[in-house]
């Protein structure tokens, strides 16, 4: 199972409490974490990614295994403690302030 | 008196049931009853606690701000208030518009530059929402319009400003958004398709954004002829299609902007409000960036009614429910200063459809009024007296019971007020 840690807004959006567990087909790639939860949160659709283009949203980032995995390959395999269910995948909104 | 029950002390606890009159009352006329019971019995003071089929007119005031969506219920004194929210905390709410088909269907513009657009749908006027469609989608290649430079940027949606709830049917809703498009669901939000003859009219691509955006702001339907369509973009100006979205036309005619080369081309203009009355449809009033117009041929020519307002410069603008020459502004001091003139929040009132225009302060602040009213931040009720509401950039939401003879605050420190919507429910 991935365990993937949603930001605040998202899981009052998506009526989430605490981690998602997923069950993914196939590989664990960015792109499959994130088919699964807008497949099984809906209101989830257009506020990760672009409907259309897939990009990711500028001001969200993919972190994992204290690593950025934002600007990888959304079809690369996932680090092995997520794949392992050992780390989480976070979808962190960029901190602004001043 | 019970108080409401826990599992909805954060919703609207109140339940409306809305059946439809008999013939007698006139196609589509509704009256709503209150039903509900135990929830009744949670009464909002000065509510009277009903029973199924007593008749009571109430007063729901949507109001979208910075940080949230909020619901203010009154009866039809307008003199104590239930405040409910915030709804969406943190998100900015652009709007939240009730459907005049069935009131207890409501569509909120939910939006935040880290996650985009939502929109929420509520059937049963609060009580419960539901992401619905988000998919703003530009139809065929949307080329390109102007950026603030003069450069050509390409089409990309942003947000919503608008929604526009058709009139007649529950399941059909406009959307303004930014870059200045108009979508239009008709499964109720689920799924949205541009109108893309306003954005391929031919003068798309020199419209240019106001400060705020390339935002289609303003929807105004025909009650009597539903393909009748009004809308406005800042800073584009007015355009009207009368094929319900097929062909446009820019209506821009006696407006004069002296920020751009041409004061009177005939797009460029940057409307910030249309109001109309629907007795009198063909007359139209505007608040543009600086002056005050009204049309008497449906925007097919404008001409000025600024009179002897202190400033023309505003945002919202907005037509009494019973009298169609009534008409209310806020006068700002300028584009470059957003607030009251002297520092004296005042509600403007013509009650001869312009030119000469009376100062309504009563229950307003005349000193240290640094605020500003936005252009979707105005609102009246249809209520015998007619009310009239308006939020401000400090927070305060304001209602005048007396048509604005005068004022009092419903709430003082919500988050920078967006917008203003009442349902008048009877």
């Amino acid at each position: 199972m991935i365990r993937v840690v949603l930001p605040t807004q998202l899981r009052a959006l998506a009526r989430i409490d605490g981690e998602v567990a997923l069950a993914l087909d196939g590989e664990a790639s960015q792109r499959a974490v994130l088919d699964a939860l807008e497949e099984r949160f809906p209101a989830l659709r257009g506020t990760m990614r672009d409907h259309e283009t897939g990009k990711r949203r500028a001001y969200l980032r993919f972190f994992a295994c204290e690593q950025d995995l934002s600007h990888e390959p959304p079809d690369a395999p996932l680090p092995a403690p997520v794949i392992a269910g050992d780390e989480p995948f976070l979808v962190v909104g960029a901190m602004a302030g001043g | 008196m019970s108080p409401a029950p826990a599992h909805v002390s954060s919703t609207l606890w109140f339940q409306w049931r809305y059946r439809r009159r008999g013939k007698d009352s006139g196609p589509g006329a509704m009256t709503f009853a209150r039903g509900g019971g135990q929830h009744l019995e949670a009464t909002a003071p000065g509510v009277e606690s009903g029973v199924e089929g007593a008749h009571m007119s109430s007063v729901r005031v949507l109001v979208g701000t910075r940080k949230g969506a909020f619901v203010l219920t009154s009866d039809g004194k307008r003199d104590q208030w239930r405040v409910d929210g915030p709804y969406f905390g943190g998100w900015e709410i652009y709007h939240v518009a009730g459907s005049p088909a069935d009131p207890d269907r409501v569509f909120v513009s939910q939006s935040m530059d880290w996650f985009g657009q939502v929109i929420q749908r509520s059937d049963d006027g609060g009580m419960s929402w539901e992401a619905v469609g988000n998919e703003f989608t530009y139809a065929g290649v949307p080329g390109t319009h102007q950026w603030y430079d003069g450069t050509d940027r390409p089409w990309e949606f942003t947000r919503v400003w608008h929604l526009a709830p058709s009139l007649t049917d529950p399941d059909t809703v406009y959307a303004g958004v930014q870059d200045a498009a108009l979508f239009r669901s008709n499964d109720g939000g689920a799924s949205w398709q541009e109108l893309r003859g306003l954005r391929e009219h031919g003068s798309g691509s020199s419209w240019q954004p106001g400060a705020g955006g390339l935002c289609l702001h303003t929807i105004v339907q025909h009650p009597a002829k539903p393909e009748r369509l009004t809308t406005a973009i800042s800073a584009a100006g007015a355009f009207r299609t009368d094929d319900t979205g097929k062909t446009w036309q820019p209506i821009n005619q006696g407006l004069e902007s002296d920020g751009i080369p041409d004061p009177e081309a005939e797009v460029g203009h940057c409307v910030h409000r249309i109001a109309m009355h629907p007795s009198r449809p063909d007359v139209l009033f505007m608040q543009k960036h600086w002056d005050v117009m009204r049309s008497d041929d449906a925007g097919d020519s404008w001409y000025e009614i600024s009179g002897d307002l202190p400033s023309d410069f505003g945002f919202p603008i907005a037509v009494h429910s019973h009298e169609p020459d009534t008409v209310y502004v806020v006068p700002i001091t300028s584009d470059a200063e957003h607030y009251p003139p002297e520092g004296k929040l005042r509600v403007y009132r013509s009650r001869t459809g312009g030119n000469e225009w009376e100062a309504l302060t009563s229950g307003l602040p005349q000193q240290h009024a640094y605020v500003n009213v936005l252009r979707d931040a105005m609102a009246v009720d249809a209520l015998d007296e007619c009310g009239v509401y308006f939020g401000t950039t400090g927070g305060q939401v304001y209602v005048s019971a007396n048509a604005g003879d005068h004022w009092e605050p419903i709430v003082r420190d919500l988050p920078p007020v967006l917008s203003v919507e009442v349902q008048t429910l009877t």
